[in-house]
């Protein structure tokens, strides 16, 4: 028994002493902040008999209240019950200073109404607001702007970090795609980690690291011409982040429609092309409004003329520098105290300039100079969007009348041979290497010296059969007689390989009759050699 | 007369393929067509295809008797149409571009 209570009145001691030692903390806490009272206090006064003028007297306190207090040492501990809130602690400065509340000509207000920013927003915006370009009147500009970026991949990844880095207060984010390790080295703002994640979602989420103050408007999914005019309409101003022409020409006619300014971008390889169009977005048949797509490019190219960033390969710092200068382009227009684009705050009255001259910004990485910008026409006057006998309408964009695929042409792979004529990859590795078969590489050099099968023969698809004929005979890769071993042509995905050997049964065609040549293209090229054979080859 | 211009041309935007994978010609072609009328840009493209163009896949180049849609043609830094499309004649040291519109993004 005796035991149980010693232990029973050690407990209570240990209890008792942690409940003196907490006390004993937020008294020292509370002195604390009494003491760095009496010293803001005395600073205070010591500024009001020096000069300090009382209006500065209010913001600084005002300041105080807001901001400082929060980080006040002991202020959280010192406030039991809220006795110690901001206004209370102002109110109690004010009565050790000796002032009363009349004295302070601003009384402290809450900060949302005595400033158009929060203290947070001046920080992060203050090196971009103390320049004149942007002000004041810039930043909020900018906050009051909703900017679609249609396409997060090269393009979209920078412009859309520095939209938001700038503080643009709505952005919208669209792209149908997910991530995959091959956009990593030009698309910022998705990571090793959201591989397979949706491109919006991993944009999304970097971009709220950066800055949590933007609201972000996701749209996980391909720009439809049924859902476009919907969705752009309700932003300011659009980003073609996009990376194949039918949905440029889409966004164009949706721009126009919509009566929105469009900032567009592409690359390939090293190049870059950049220009802000529908600017001002006057509505179609107003000559004084800016050109749209259409009337820089009436037609679309021939769809074997465009060449895609997974065909054509792209350096990475090349599309960024692209995306940036769209983002610079966005930042300049938003911040334009003459930007009729966005609804004015009643700040400034617009200021009534001449159409902006369109130019084109020209970027080659390896030339010199690596910029060159070229003036271009205004609106055409038989544009088919932005014209006054346009005869594209809002009804024939939503009801899916306007079929922008078939406008810019379809590629489908090719499929040009006899099955006969044709060989998949786990055929090809099974055949006895004995020096009776010859493969030819088509790819080119450097694709060729990334990675190649051993023995095989590089001769790269210049684009024309007759040449490539000319050039394998050349290198000994076709046999001059015809006869003898089997031939076999491989490429990357397993289009120009089928082309050579189109253009080899087409030569022999047109040779000495009689002769004939066994020639067959593996199916699929090194991607299906990599599936069906050697899990190991590079994907690239 | 029969004389020539010199004039220098420019391939990007992916078209210097077409042209010996070189961006920068020096060229110098007949100021004047066969019915003795001033050269002019149509002149010129006819006869790059004709003369400077070594890859046989002449419709990546031109086609319907211009330019192929989705080439720019820049004379002196401008778009063509400000200076009267293909029937603007060519000066001495005019630079003219062709430019081919990038889709990748
Ligand atoms: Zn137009």
């Amino acid at each position: 028994m005796a035991f149980t209570s010693i232990t029973d009145q050690i407990t209570l001691l240990r209890s008792q002493i942690a409940a003196t030692e907490s006390q004993l903390s937020k008294l020292r806490a509370q002195l604390s902040a009494a003491e760095s009272r009496v010293e803001t206090a005395r600073h205070l006064e010591q500024a009001y008999q020096g000069g300090f003028p009382a209006e500065w007297i209010g913001e600084t306190l005002s300041a105080l209240t807001s901001e400082d207090l929060h980080g006040f040492p002991g202020y959280a501990a010192a406030t039991p019950g809220g006795a110690g809130s901001p206004d209370d602690i102002a109110r109690s400065i004010r009565h050790e200073t000796g002032r009363a509340e009349k004295e302070f000509v601003a009384a402290p207000e809450p900060v949302r109404s005595r400033w158009p920013l929060s203290g947070e927003e001046y920080r992060r915006y203050g090196r971009q607001m103390i320049m004149k370009e942007v002000g004041l009147h810039g930043q909020l500009r900018l906050k009051q702007a909703k900017v679609l970026v249609v396409g997060c991949g090269g393009l979209g990844c920078p412009a859309a970090a520095y939209l938001a880095g700038a503080g643009v207060g709505t952005i919208g984010l669209m792209d149908g795609d997910t991530v995959e390790a091959s956009n990593l080295h030009r698309q910022i703002a998705h990571s090793t980690s959201r591989v397979g994640l949706s491109k919006v979602e991993s944009a999304y989420e970097y971009l709220r690291e950066l800055n949590p103050l933007p609201n972000y408007e996701r749209h996980p999914f391909h720009l439809s011409p049924s859902t476009a005019l919907e969705v752009f309409s309700a932003y300011d101003m659009v980003l073609d982040c996009t990376d194949h022409p039918t949905s440029r020409y889409l966004i164009s006619d949706t721009c126009v429609l919509a009566g929105k300014t469009l900032v567009s971008a592409s690359a390939l390889k090293t190049e870059g092309q950049l220009i802000v169009l529908n600017n001002p977005p006057k509505a179609p048949g107003d000559p004084t409004g800016g050109p749209c797509y259409r009337c820089v490019f009436p037609k679309p190219p021939p769809a074997d003329s465009v060449l895609s960033c997974g065909e054509g390969g792209i350096l990475g710092p090349v599309v960024g520098v692209m995306g940036v200068l769209q983002a610079l382009e966005a930042i300049k227009l938003l911040t334009s105290p003459s930007n009729p684009s966005i609804n004015g705050n009643g700040l400034d009255p617009f200021d009534q300039q001449a159409s902006p001259r369109t130019s084109m910004l020209l970027f080659s990485a390896y030339s010199s100079p690596q910029f060159r910008t070229i003036r271009m026409r205004a609106r055409h006057a038989s544009c088919a969007a932005c014209s006054s006998v346009a005869t594209i309408t809002p009804q024939q964009l939503t009801d899916g009348s306007l079929d922008y695929a078939a406008f810019c042409g379809l590629t489908t792979p090719i499929n040009l041979l006899s099955p006969q004529t044709r060989i998949t990859a786990a055929e090809f590795a099974r055949l006895p290497r004995d020096g009776s078969n010859v493969l030819i590489d088509v790819r080119d050099e450097t694709q060729y010296a990334m990675c190649a099968l051993r023995g095989s023969i590089n001769v790269p698809w210049p684009g024309s059969g007759q040449k490539w004929v000319e050039a394998a005979v050349q290198k000994g890769a076709l046999p001059v007689d015809g006869a003898g071993r089997e031939l076999f042509v491989v490429c990357r995905y397993g289009n120009d390989s089928q082309l050579a050997v189109k253009a080899i049964q087409d030569a022999v065609d047109g040779g000495p009759s009689g002769t004939s040549v066994n020639v067959r293209d593996i199916r699929g090229g090194f991607r299906a050699w990599r599936e069906e054979v050697d899990g190991e080859w590079p994907e690239y | 007369m029969g004389g020539t211009v010199d004039l220098t041309v420019e391939f990007t935007g992916g078209l210097e393929m077409l042209f010996s994978d070189q961006r920068k010609h020096k060229i110098s072609i007949p100021a004047e067509e066969s019915k003795g009328q001033p050269a002019t840009v149509a002149f010129l493209i006819q006869w790059l295809c004709d003369n400077l163009m070594k890859d046989p896949r002449k419709e990546m180049f031109v086609l319907d008797d211009s330019v192929r849609p989705g080439i720019l043609v820049l004379i002196n830094d401008a778009d063509w149409e400000l200076e009267g499309e293909d029937k603007y004649e060519v000066q001495a040291g005019d630079n003219i571009v062709f430019v081919s519109t990038l889709h990748g993004g």
